[in-house]
Order: C-alpha cells, then structure tokens, then sequence
C-alpha cells in the first residue's frame, strides 16, 4: 500500500495539503496511508526548507506549497507506475 | 535533485504556453480597460443613478467607496499575479546556495532583497532557520532575511499605492530594507549564536535539495492561483477596510487626531509599535483605516511605524521562532526590530512636513 506522509507542524497550509492530498487520493479509489509528520527530526529526514511537504513513498515530491488535486493525482500514479 | 515533470527547460516555449501567454494578454487588456473605467462609474453611480449632491458628506463617502474597492482589488490582482510569476524563479532553496559563502554585509543585503522575492510563509520559519544556519549562512544574514520576507509584504505595497502614490509606497519597501538589513547586521554582530536552541546545531538534515523544472504554464498557474488564495482572504478586509475609511473620509473633522497621533506627540511613535505586536492582522485590514487616519491629522511616520510593527513584528512568528531561539535572543530580535521600527516612525515624522 502506498504511503503518503504531510511534513509540517499543523498550520492551515498543512491542513489544506492534507485535504487536497486525500481528496486525490479518493478520486482514484486506491487505498493509500495518509500520515502527518510533525516532528522536526522526522521533517528533516527529507531535504525540506519550508513546509507543508508531501511525500509519497519515501520521495518528496512537492515542498513550500500547496498543489491542486490533480497535480498530487499525478504524482501518485508515477508512484504507482514505478513500484 | 528530484524532479516530477518532463525534463523541459524553464524557458522553453511550448503549445500550451502560447495558449496561456494569449489568455494573459487578453485579461491584461481587459484589466487596463477596467481600470480606467471605475472612476466614471462610481460617480455615476453616486451622482447620476443615486442621485446624491457632489457636496453632501454621504455622496462623498460613497463615490469614494464605490470607487476605491474596485481600483484596490484590481490593483492586488495585477500586482498579486506579477509578483506570482516573479517567486517561481525564486525558492528557499534557490535562495539559501545565493547565501551560502557570502559575507555578513553583502549576505545582509542580498539576504533582504531575497526575503521580498522568496516565497515563504511563516509556519515555515523553523525549517528555514534551521536549513540556513546549519548550511553555514551567518545568524544575522538568517535574520536580514527572516525580517525582510514578512515586512515587505505585496498586499501592503499595493494598498500604499492605491492609497496614497508611488512615494509612500517606496518609502515603505526602502525602509522595509533598511531595517531588514541593519537589525540583521547588529544580531549579526552581537554573536548570539550560543541563545539558538542546543538542538538546532546538532540536528541531522537530510542531504541533498529539492528542485523543480517549471514551464511557463506552471509558472502563470501557479502566480494565478496565488492571486485566487490571496484575493479571497483578503477581499472581506478591503472592503471593510475601507467602508471604515470611507466613513470616516466624509465624517470625521479634519484634525481631529492630531494631538493624539500628530507628529508633535512623541510618544504616539513607541505606542503605534507597541500596539502593532500583538496586532496581527492581515496589511490589507489595517491599511485602509490607517488612510482615513492620515487625512484626519495622524502623521505618516506614526502611521508606518504602526503598520510595519503589525506585519513585520507579529506574535505567532515569534512563537514560532521561540521553537528554534532561546528567550534572550528573541528579546534581542523583537527589541532591535522594535528599535529601528521607531526609528525609522520619529525620521519620517521629522523628514515630511
């Protein structure tokens, strides 16, 4: 199952990452874990300078904004498509 | 490097590029058009179809509303959207290896300019922090640009223009600079290093830096949607903003402020700076009141140094960066910002008459 991690502390950017990435993730009826990560040690792990962050199997794949439903769409099937 | 589009270079042209390129100089047409029609519409709209006197305090008041809520939106449309595409040459990431190998002084400076171009938002403040003291960027050079990036603030410099000309809102991105860069130069100088929390030096960044190829496409994309996120938070603010300005503009007395926040009453300066901390609002709710203020005697350096306390000193920041500094370097940060704040409030005070 695909794993998704939302790295950042809980501000509303975060919270709006977090509802765009589980509405994509809805629309494709795939089963994935959604996970927020809001510890600074488990943010940095990754190669981050501003959150919200998104991460889809251990790539970070977006940081210091907030994507569109279809962009997330996007880079969970070139997620999917590598596995 | 990661990267999750085609390989295209960021100044290749493609199809789809065209296509957007002629949207957007359609909708500057239109903008321009609109532009110049508001001011003749709302004095119709006051005088012709309402029917009101040119004279009267309540037609007065509402050919200004009627003509300042449009010209402000499309003022923050424009400047929003040019903004927008500006920052998508322009990352954290970008921004911290221009800073890298810099020296204090010239990293000050350029770390200032980069904080107006920068997208950042302050959540972001302690990876920020963090990525850029642990890249070896010096703390006062972290500083110039931690105070830059929310003092000079978009939404104000379009209010400043729309409500007052070019001159104010010059003044106010120049000094926006002027203290970015010298209250990071004297944290810089202070050698606080030691009052950055223990954990921040040993802390183990993953290596490595994320970038992005970007069309042009994405490129108005995304300065398109930074213009809908930040037009729908502020537009309730504008139009209030200046509903209470407008009520003001043709009730108030003039002068009827002045002895409290004239430029004689020295105080009205630390108090204006006082009072903007724990202030923290949006620029584009405080910037129309703070119009109405000035026309009925409030001097301009009472009234900047109040508006920059509220964007540029604010309080969630500092609990932010609480996370990352220990108490006595934000007393530093917050008393130094303060400082040059108030100096910059009494200069304009004396220097515009």
């Amino acid at each position: 199952m695909l794993t998704i991690k939302i790295l950042g502390h809980g501000c509303q950017n975060c919270q709006k990452l977090e509802k765009v990435t589980r509405q994509a993730v809805t629309d494709l009826h795939i089963e994935a874990n959604v996970v927020k990560v809001s510890e600074d040690a488990d943010i940095f792990a990754y190669p981050i300078l501003s959150t919200p962050g998104l991460v889809i199997n251990e790539k970070l794949v977006c940081a210091g904004r907030i994507p569109n439903a279809g962009e997330v769409a996007r880079w969970v099937k070139e997620s999917l498509a590598v596995n | 490097m990661q990267s999750h589009h085609l390989p295209v270079e960021p100044f290749f042209v493609r199809h789809r590029d065209v296509k957007l390129f002629t949207i957007v100089g359609v909708a500057a047409v239109l903008w321009l058009v609109a532009y110049n029609v508001i001011q003749p519409l709302a004095d119709w709209l006051t005088y012709g179809l309402l029917g009101l006197a040119v004279t009267s305090q309540l037609g007065q008041s509402i050919a200004f509303f009627l003509y300042d809520v449009p010209k402000i939106l499309l003022l923050l449309t424009g400047m929003v959207f040019a903004i927008g595409i500006v920052r998508t040459f322009f990352s954290p990431e970008r921004t911290r290896a221009l800073l890298g190998g810099k020296r204090e002084g010239v990293g000050n400076v350029l770390a200032a300019l980069l904080g107006i171009v920068t997208p950042f938002c302050s959540c972001s403040a302690v990876p920020l922090f963090i990525g850029f003291v642990e890249s070896g960027i010096p703390l006062g050079v972290t500083f110039s640009f931690l105070i830059a990036a929310p003092t000079i603030n978009e939404v104000a410099i379009v209010l400043l223009y729309g409500l007052f000309g070019w001159r104010i809102a010059g003044l106010y991105i120049a000094s926006g600079l002027v203290i970015a860069i010298v209250a990071g130069a004297i944290i810089g100088r202070l050698k606080l290093e030691r009052y950055v929390e223990d954990f921040v030096w040993k802390m183990q960044r993953a290596k490595g830096s994320f970038e992005e190829h970007l069309t042009w496409s994405d490129r108005i994309e995304r300065a398109w949607d930074s213009v809908k996120e930040i037009v729908a938070k502020v537009w309730p603010y504008v139009i209030v903003g200046i509903a209470v300005g407008a009520g003001i503009h043709g009730y108030v007395p003039e002068s009827a402020l002045v002895t409290i926040m004239g430029r004689d009453a020295w105080w009205s300066v630390p108090a204006a700076v006082l009072l903007g901390i724990p202030l923290y609002s949006n620029a584009a709710g405080v910037i129309p009141i703070v119009s109405a203020l000035i026309e009925k005697g409030a001097s301009l350096g009472t009234v900047l140094a109040f508006m920059m306390s509220v964007v540029g000193l604010s309080l969630p920041e500092v609990i932010i960066l609480r996370r990352v500094l220990k108490p006595q370097l934000i007393a530093v940060f917050v008393g130094v910002v303060a400082c040059a704040i108030m100096i910059t409030g009494y200069l304009f005070n004396i220097v515009i008459r």
